[in-house]
């Protein structure tokens, strides 16, 4: 069954409280059973300014955003212009508008909504201290058939600790919206049920990769803010030392990555987390981590670039950068999380992998997932935490830092450990660690560093699966837009056309074996991805065999790319 | 390493014991020789085991110094070697921390690095062997170079830019500890090196290490030094240090200043599990 949801935007000036609105709605829905998925849009402003609270409720887990929206409630229209393209309408879509903030303008008229007036402004001004946001609350969640309980207990919770007046005024303004509440035809969400207590949460995507690299074993983490990536930094700046871990705010991220590298070196399991600027200044330090073999993790939170781009919105443009951005033969680890919720799993994964592989891994993960909230299922608890493979006392008599072994990965020696001094290096070098300028010595321990990515064991991780594997027709995607494409994949299904969906977790280094045996058989691909250049299909192509016929869906950011464009593509290509 | 016996005194560590058998890159005659045996000299001195001291550093031909030690070692990439060994005693607060490297390295690449490890305050010292002159790239102006220097081709009517004053800047931004030395005397700058690891906090020792081989003028350095910022006791307010620095002809050694301010070191303590953590985002 595809996803019987509904998709709400709401939109204002600062000061409206759109994404206090936005946020409420979301935690009430999660109280009342329901899943949800909310995004932001906001502008350059610093403070205030215009912002959208883009919302999908469903009963059902939400992973992405439907095509359309059911229901914008539009507190008023400043700046609509420059967010209208991200707020795609149709004619059974409603417009819900305070009659008093002026017309409807043209680009929210013209897709044929049906147009609602409610003045929201003034039913709030008929209570004493009453907020327009409380009144449109009340509004939606009563035309969605959302429990009111569930609202209320939110409101007493936010509120609460300004007294009971501040808590009866916002209700006030609640019941008030409630009353205005006459549209019908709205999708709703009556049937939901509470789930279990304790059993679901509202995370956001950076929170959420936070929370896994801690429990992936991270207890050292250097950081320089920059957006959209900075939540990851202030959340674990806060619960890294609740576990004994440590978050020191460095000058740049030349010095933010090469103090993890300092930290990681020392024996503690360490990140940093960045955007592609900051990425770019990161390069030549994650090239040092690939040498001197030190783990390190880099989560990459993606937004439009290149240089300064678009700061608050999202792309997937930093595959080739993460992929490719490093000087000479670097092989290294690069993962992408494939939903909000798997934000935990991926990125506790990404630190087990860099400490079992003594390697730099940079996980991708990208705006529109790192900023958004969404209501899950409380995600498992996995066992693998960062191990490396320390040396033993026998490995200590005449230690060699980078002896090769079978298997590519060399025992190492943890500052403390007697005998075991050597000197980690970037310079190319001797199985001991010293200098060398050798022909013999680069090609063995070129050999060890990709001999070491390539023998690895990554298991079924390697790939989230959907659809039917045996299907002629297949479709690759990564990162935030896998939700989309579960969604297009489904419909295509009810629709009688059968697709294979695979949205690899480890992007580098690329699983040809594994890649190419989950395309056998098919004979036409898709591949789906938010950036200009296509960059995954020419990442694929440049390593594996794929079916005779590719078509590429791909678009620049910050426009998302909606389930619907998907089953356009794929009936195309079927036919 | 022979296993220390609680019943019995710790071995007695000898400079050699700090000492790699790798072969330095240097010329024969570098300053930098003198420093790698005072950094021997002062872990022995201070009775150091060499696997509980780490030596970070960048690039050039100072840098290459961890390697000819027998502590652990991080020769990490140009002009991050501060950032990299404020990563190791952040991460491991028990282990002696040295950073070290040249004036180019630390003072033009690295100098962003430079003015917040002097402001961020861990406890580590920094070691800057400063001989005026990029000698791996065959001698180009650093920024401690005289602005007439032409010697170089890059610059041939000299950087025309006046130089750098590490202790200056150092003052400026924080640092604990402010000393400059000399690689006449491999004793005395051990001596200095180890006040340098003994102070709390950031400590910098710029000591001055001539480049036979592009400066060769700098064997005249013996001739110019003197002892004493004009007191023959550190400052320990910033005040009196900036006018006795106002004074240096840049050949002035022992200690200029030393500070009390507190160290920076994040004391994280355990007190919940990461499931505990996790238990913020459940929804109940």
């Amino acid at each position: 069954m595809s996803n019987p949801s509904v998709s709400i935007a709401l939109t204002g000036s600062g000061g409206a409280g759109v994404m206090t609105a936005g946020q409420m709605l979301l935690t009430a829905a999660a109280r009342a059973g329901c899943y949800g998925l909310m995004s932001r849009s906001l502008g350059p402003q610093i403070r205030g300014g215009e912002s959208a609270a883009l919302l999908r409720l469903s009963t059902a887990p939400v992973d992405g955003p439907d095509d359309i929206f059911d229901l914008l409630l539009a507190f008023d229209w400043g700046n609509i212009d420059r967010f209208a393209a991200e707020l795609p309408l149709n004619e059974n879509s409603v417009v819900i508008y305070d009659p008093g903030q002026g017309p409807v303008p043209e680009v929210v008229r013209e897709p044929g909504p049906r147009l609602v007036q409610v003045p929201l402004k003034e039913i709030a001004k008929g209570i004493p201290g009453g907020r327009e946001n409380m009144v449109g609350l009340g509004l939606i969640t009563t035309l969605i058939g959302l429990d009111a309980a569930s609202l209320r207990q939110v409101i007493e919770e936010r509120l609460g600790r300004k007294g009971a007046e501040a808590v009866d005024t916002s209700w006030q303004a609640v019941e008030a919206g409630a009353e205005a509440a006459t549209v019908d035809g709205l999708p709703r969400l009556d049937q939901a049920s509470p789930a279990a207590p304790g059993s679901r949460w509202q995370i956001s995507g950076n929170d959420a990769v936070g929370l896994g690299a801690l429990r992936g074993g991270v207890r050292f983490v250097a950081a320089y803010p920059i957006t959209p990536a900075t939540e990851i930094l202030e959340w674990m700046a806060v619960n890294l030392p609740k576990v004994g871990g440590a978050l020191v705010q460095c000058e740049d991220e030349l010095a933010s990555v090469c103090m993890a590298l300092g930290g990681s070196y020392a024996g503690v399991p360490s990140m940093t987390a960045t955007a592609g600027p900051g990425l770019a200044l990161m390069t030549e330090a994650i090239g040092l981590g690939v040498a001197s073999e030190t783990p390190v993790v880099i989560a990459n939170v993606m937004r439009g670039g290149p240089s300064t781009g678009i700061p608050t919105k999202s792309e997937q443009s930093d595959l080739n950068i993460a992929c490719y951005g490093l000087h000479g033969d670097a092989p290294h680890i690069v993962t992408a999380p494939t939903s909000i919720a798997d934000c935990v799993f991926t990125a506790q994964w990404t630190v087990y992998l860099a400490e079992a592989l003594q390697c730099p891994a940079i996980l991708l993960s990208d705006q529109a997932m790192g900023q958004a909230q969404a209501v899950i299922e409380k995600p498992a608890e996995v066992a693998f935490i960062g191990r490396r493979k320390v040396a033993r006392p026998a490995d200590l008599e005449n230690y060699q830092r980078y002896r090769i072994t079978a298997d590519g990965i060399s025992p190492v020696a943890l500052p403390g450990m007697p005998g075991g001094q050597h000197t980690a290096d970037g310079l190319e070098h001797a199985p001991s660690g010293t200098p060398s300028t050798q022909a013999a010595h680069h090609q063995e321990q070129l050999d060890k560093r990709r001999r070491k990515l390539d023998r690895f064991d990554y298991g079924d991780h390697w790939a989230i699966r959907a659809g039917d594997p045996e299907a002629e027709l297949a479709l690759i995607t990564f990162g935030s837009l896998t939700g989309a494409a579960r969604d297009a994949v489904t419909r295509c299904a009810e629709a009688g056309l059968p697709v294979r969906l695979i949205a690899p977790r480890l992007l580098l280094p690329v699983q040809v074996e594994r890649l190419e045996a989950a395309l056998a058989g098919a004979t036409k691909l898709l591949i789906v991805e938010q950036n200009h250049e296509a960059q995954l299909r020419h990442l694929l192509a440049g390593h594996i065999r794929l079916p005779a016929v590719v078509d590429s869906l791909n678009r620049a950011g910050p426009l998302t790319i909606r389930p619907g464009e998907i089953v356009s593509a794929l009936t195309t290509l079927a036919a | 390493m022979s296993a220390i016996d609680a019943d019995t005194a710790a071995p007695v560590l000898k400079a050699s014991d700090y000492k790699s058998d790798v072969k330095p890159v240097w010329c024969p005659g570098c300053g930098d020789f003198s420093v790698l045996s005072a950094i021997t000299k002062a872990l022995a001195e201070l009775g150091i085991p060499p696997h509980e001291a780490v030596v970070a550093s960048g690039i050039g031909c100072s840098s290459r110094i961890p390697a000819y030690t027998t502590v652990y070692g991080f020769h990490s990439v140009h002009g991050r070697a501060l950032p990299v060994a404020s990563g190791i005693k952040l991460a491991r607060p028990e282990l002696t921390v040295l950073a070290a490297g040249g004036d180019g390295d630390g003072f033009s690449i690295g100098g962003n690095h430079f003015i917040h490890a002097c402001r961020r305050n861990v406890d580590m010292t920094y070691i800057v062997m400063d001989n005026a002159v990029y000698g791996m790239t065959k001698g180009q102006a650093s920024p401690t170079t005289e602005p007439d220097w032409t010697a170089s081709k890059l610059t041939p009517d000299g950087p025309g830019i006046s130089a750098f004053q590490p202790l200056e800047m150092a003052l400026s931004a924080g640092a604990q500890f402010i000393a400059r030395g000399f690689t006449a005397n491999p004793n005395t700058l051990a001596h200095l090196i180890c006040q340098a690891i003994r102070h709390p906090g950031f400590s910098l020792v710029q000591v001055l290490s001539p480049c036979i081989t592009y400066r060769p003028e700098q064997r005249a350095y013996k001739n110019r030094v003197h002892q004493h910022f004009g007191h023959p006791e550190p400052a320990t307010d910033r005040r009196e240090a900036f006018a006795r620095l106002m004074d240096d002809d840049g050949f002035s050694l022992g200690v200029l200043y030393k500070g009390s301010q507190p160290v920076y070191q994040p004391a994280p303590a355990p007190s919940a599990t990461p499931e505990e953590v996790a238990a913020q985002f459940a929804i109940c």
